[in-house]
């Protein structure tokens, strides 16, 4: 895939198509702007949370394809061509949770859950890798976000959890698995 | 913070971007993975008028063997931490890469462009001093090549002119008896090192042939210890010449405090992490990559 040669004077907009959760985008972005801010603001997908804004915190966490990206280290013209999974494309259509998501909620993974959509990205790409983790190696991948709330100890427990939900089922299977187990 | 304004520019050929350099220079700063640029952005710690993203240019994307591996500046972390050619031909920038950034970080940002902001507590800058990698820096002067020892000068500091792009870096093969390692205390695993330490030991038939120490987060630039790394040469890999060069480490490194650890401190982490790292180095000899 080559990519024309683009010259943008401070202010111009370029164009760029991008698909989120499944649906297709055509956008018109100054390069200056965030990938998070653009899905914040012009896509209106608001569960893509903004802590530090460089870098450090991992609320932003995004799958742009496939792989865990800060938003806000990417630049909105980076996602031209890309496949991007928000927190937004985790639960079914009717609204059933994913596994993952179902399990930090029985683990009582979240307290303030500003950082949440990120811990949750990051273990939706964690978890498709390494489908039976150990706990140091949870606590490895998920060391690029942070939590002031939880001190940790419950969002490992909610990844151990998600792996016991989706036991031998492919990962993103739907709401009867998810489901079971919750009273 | 959100971003400054700048121009942004994508070209799509080296030529197209040396151009852009020669005519920008020093009002432009070139974007690879971005994952150092854009926080420093956001930081206002710089305020490049002109953006050069070279994340189109395909020819900067691959990773080659030819006596050891040169990588692109657009090659990942990530990709270069998957590519069994890396294992295989640079194993200590293989060790070295999972200390890189966190997850997120690797799957964005480039080993080349680690290597270019020159941070001192920075992993690559210290692989690259450790293994002895050259640079290669292209310009509409052509291209010129940079030894890793002349190319990291201070603090974010290289030998790399405005106009000048760090187009591939190129680490020497290692040979089967040699053994790397990549040690490093950092207060989260995937921060800055408070100390950090690549190495490689070479210790065919029981003596040690030849060893790099090379520190990072201990001054300016990364730095080998010379006289620790002889005073290796002809002993067995054994713990009490580990611990020998240890103390030559502790001796010669003058590092400073900051908010992270005092200088006394990580003197006392080089120490151990020189034991460390020797040992885990020679642990490697001769296991298949």
């Amino acid at each position: 895939m080559s990519l024309p040669s683009v010259n943008a004077p401070i202010g111009q907009t370029l164009p760029i198509s991008v698909t989120i959760n499944e649906t297709a985008h055509s956008l018109d972005i100054e390069p200056r702007r965030s990938l998070a801010d653009v899905i914040r603001e012009d896509v209106g997908l608001t569960g893509t949370h903004l802590g530090c804004e460089h870098g450090v915190c991992g609320a932003c966490t995004i799958l742009v394809d496939g792989e865990p990206s800060r938003a806000c280290l990417m630049l909105g013209v980076h996602a031209d061509g890309a496949e991007i999974t928000t927190i937004e494309g985790l639960a079914e259509p009717d609204g059933t949770k994913h596994p993952i998501q179902e399990a930090m909620k029985q683990a009582m993974s979240f307290q303030c859950a500003f950082c949440s959509p990120g811990f949750l990205m990051s273990t939706v790409a964690l978890l498709r890798d390494n489908p039976n983790p150990t706990e140091a190696e949870i606590r490895e991948e998920l060391s690029g976000n942070l939590c002031r709330c939880t001190g940790y100890t419950s969002i490992v427990e909610g990844v151990e959890t998600a792996v016991t939900l989706l036991g031998s089922s492919a990962l993103g299977s739907t709401g009867d698995q998810a489901t079971g187990g919750v009273a | 913070m959100k971003n400054p304004p700048f121009n942004y520019h994508r070209p799509a050929t080296v030529a197209e971007a040396l151009d852009l350099l020669a005519k920008h220079g020093d009002d432009a700063k070139v974007l690879a993975g971005g994952q150092s640029l854009l926080p420093v952005m956001a930081l206002r710690l710089g305020q490049p008028e002109h953006l050069i993203d070279i994340s189109a240019i395909d020819e900067l994307k691959a990773i080659s063997v030819n006596d050891g591996v040169t990588i692109g500046a657009m090659v990942r972390h990530a990709e270069a931490e998957k590519s069994a050619e890396v294992k295989q031909h640079a194993p200590l920038v293989a060790a070295a890469l999972p200390h890189v950034g966190h997850r997120a970080i690797r799957n964005r940002g480039t080993v080349v462009g680690s290597i270019a902001h020159a941070d001192a507590a920075a992993e690559m800058p210290a692989v690259c001093l450790a293994t002895e990698a050259t640079m290669t820096i292209a310009s509409t002067d052509g291209a010129r090549t940079v030894a890793a020892a002349d190319f990291f000068e201070g603090f974010f500091s290289t030998a790399l002119a405005p106009h000048e792009l760090l187009s591939h870096v190129h680490f020497p093969a290692a040979n089967a008896t040699t053994g790397t390692a990549v040690v490093e205390v950092s207060r989260r695993h995937g921060d800055y090192a408070m100390c950090g330490l690549a190495c490689s030991i070479d210790a065919g038939g029981g003596t040690i042939s030849s060893a790099a120490l090379a520190f990072f987060g201990v001054a300016g630039t990364a730095v080998r210890v010379a006289d620790a790394e002889a005073s290796l040469i002809g002993k067995p890999p054994t713990a009490d010449a580990f611990a020998a060069a240890a103390d030559i480490v502790k001796a010669t490194l003058d590092p400073s405090d900051d908010i992270h650890a005092t200088a006394a401190y990580r003197k006392h982490i080089a120490a151990t992490l020189t034991r460390r790292g020797l040992a885990e180095a020679t642990s490697t000899i001769g296991v298949p990559a």
